[in-house]
């Protein structure tokens, strides 16, 4: 075999984000074949691996573990650049902006599951304003909001409690 | 596998303290707020009365008001009182129309099956019996 001419000097670091970006993979696809009764309520379990990172290493390694995330997971289960996709990435954008500023809350009142929760809601906010301007523009959406916001609250609270426990788990 | 989980972590919270328990309560006012707004109390603006398969008229429902309409077995008689509707009197025998009681949010609907009137509340949106996706 040839050797290849190309070297990638990769860094400890790049490491780090690839395997935690595996675990995130891993799990995205694991949910994407779990049936959910209502399409858009999901546990979002992947958003475990996107806090811990947030914690453990810091903002910017979780937005790249989060948004390689749902890039290697669409190409996997094969809807890159479909509305999947697109709802994907939205909601990873919108919960990563409110992650850039909620991480700064006050370490001592607030654990990582106030975190998952207003992550949670940014997902879905920013899924829903998606599906508003492009799939279904319509007002009619407005009667599923709550039914998300809930789904958001019970998810967002489970998986922050599932993160603290591996977060004091040495 | 194993290093990734064994860093010199800082001292985590072992349980949800303060700042997550007002989060949480919050949050959960938030969303039986949304529940309320966009779910239950929808006020209707508007009454549509059909006869047979004509729309008759269309009443503001913020007023007093005594309508008469005619169908095939006489008058039905329905009266509007400050946002809410009802059938007052009917000529047929059933009187589930009468019965139903004043209506007041988007969507509600009485219908007078033996005499042909139906009367139907419509607000800013017209709201949708299911939903299609």
């Amino acid at each position: 075999m040839t050797r290849s001419t190309i070297s990638i000097t990769t860094t400890k670091e790049d490491h780090q984000i690839a395997k935690l970006t595996a675990l995130a993979i891993g799990l995205h696809v694991l949910e994407a074949m779990l049936p959910s009764p209502l399409p858009g309520v999901k546990p979002g379990i992947a958003n475990i691996i996107t806090l811990y990172v947030l914690m453990q290493y810091g903002f910017g390694t979780a937005a790249w573990v989060s948004l390689l995330r749902v890039f290697a997971s669409s190409l996997l289960i094969g809807q890159f650049l479909s509305p999947t996709f697109v709802l994907s990435l939205s909601g990873a954008l919108f919960s990563l902006g409110v992650l850039f500023f909620v991480q700064h809350l006050p370490k001592k009142f607030f654990s990582v599951i106030t975190l998952s929760i207003l992550a949670a809601f940014a997902h879905i906010a920013g899924q829903l304003i998606v599906v508003r301007l492009w799939l279904i523009p319509h007002t009619g959406i407005s009667y599923l909001i709550p039914i998300f916001a809930l789904a958001a609250l019970f998810f967002g609270t489970l998986n922050g409690l599932i993160c603290l426990r591996l977060l004091s788990h040495k | 596998m194993q290093r990734l989980f064994k860093l010199n972590s800082p001292a985590y919270h072992q349980k949800p303290v303060i700042g997550d328990w007002v989060v949480i309560v919050t949050s959960l006012a938030a969303v039986i707020f949304l529940f309320q707004s966009l779910w239950i109390n929808t006020p209707a603006s508007q009454l549509q009365i059909r006869q047979g398969d004509k729309i008759i008229g269309t009443y503001d429902l913020d007023q007093n008001k005594e309508l008469h309409v005619h169908g095939p077995l006489g008058e039905s008689h329905i009266s509007i009182n400050q946002g809410k509707v009802r059938f007052k009197q009917s000529p047929c025998n059933n009187q589930y129309c009468v019965h139903q009681g004043w209506l007041s949010r988007t969507g509600q609907v009485a219908v007078c099956l033996p005499n042909q009137i139906s009367i139907q509340l419509i607000g800013e949106n017209k709201p949708y019996d299911s939903l299609n996706y």
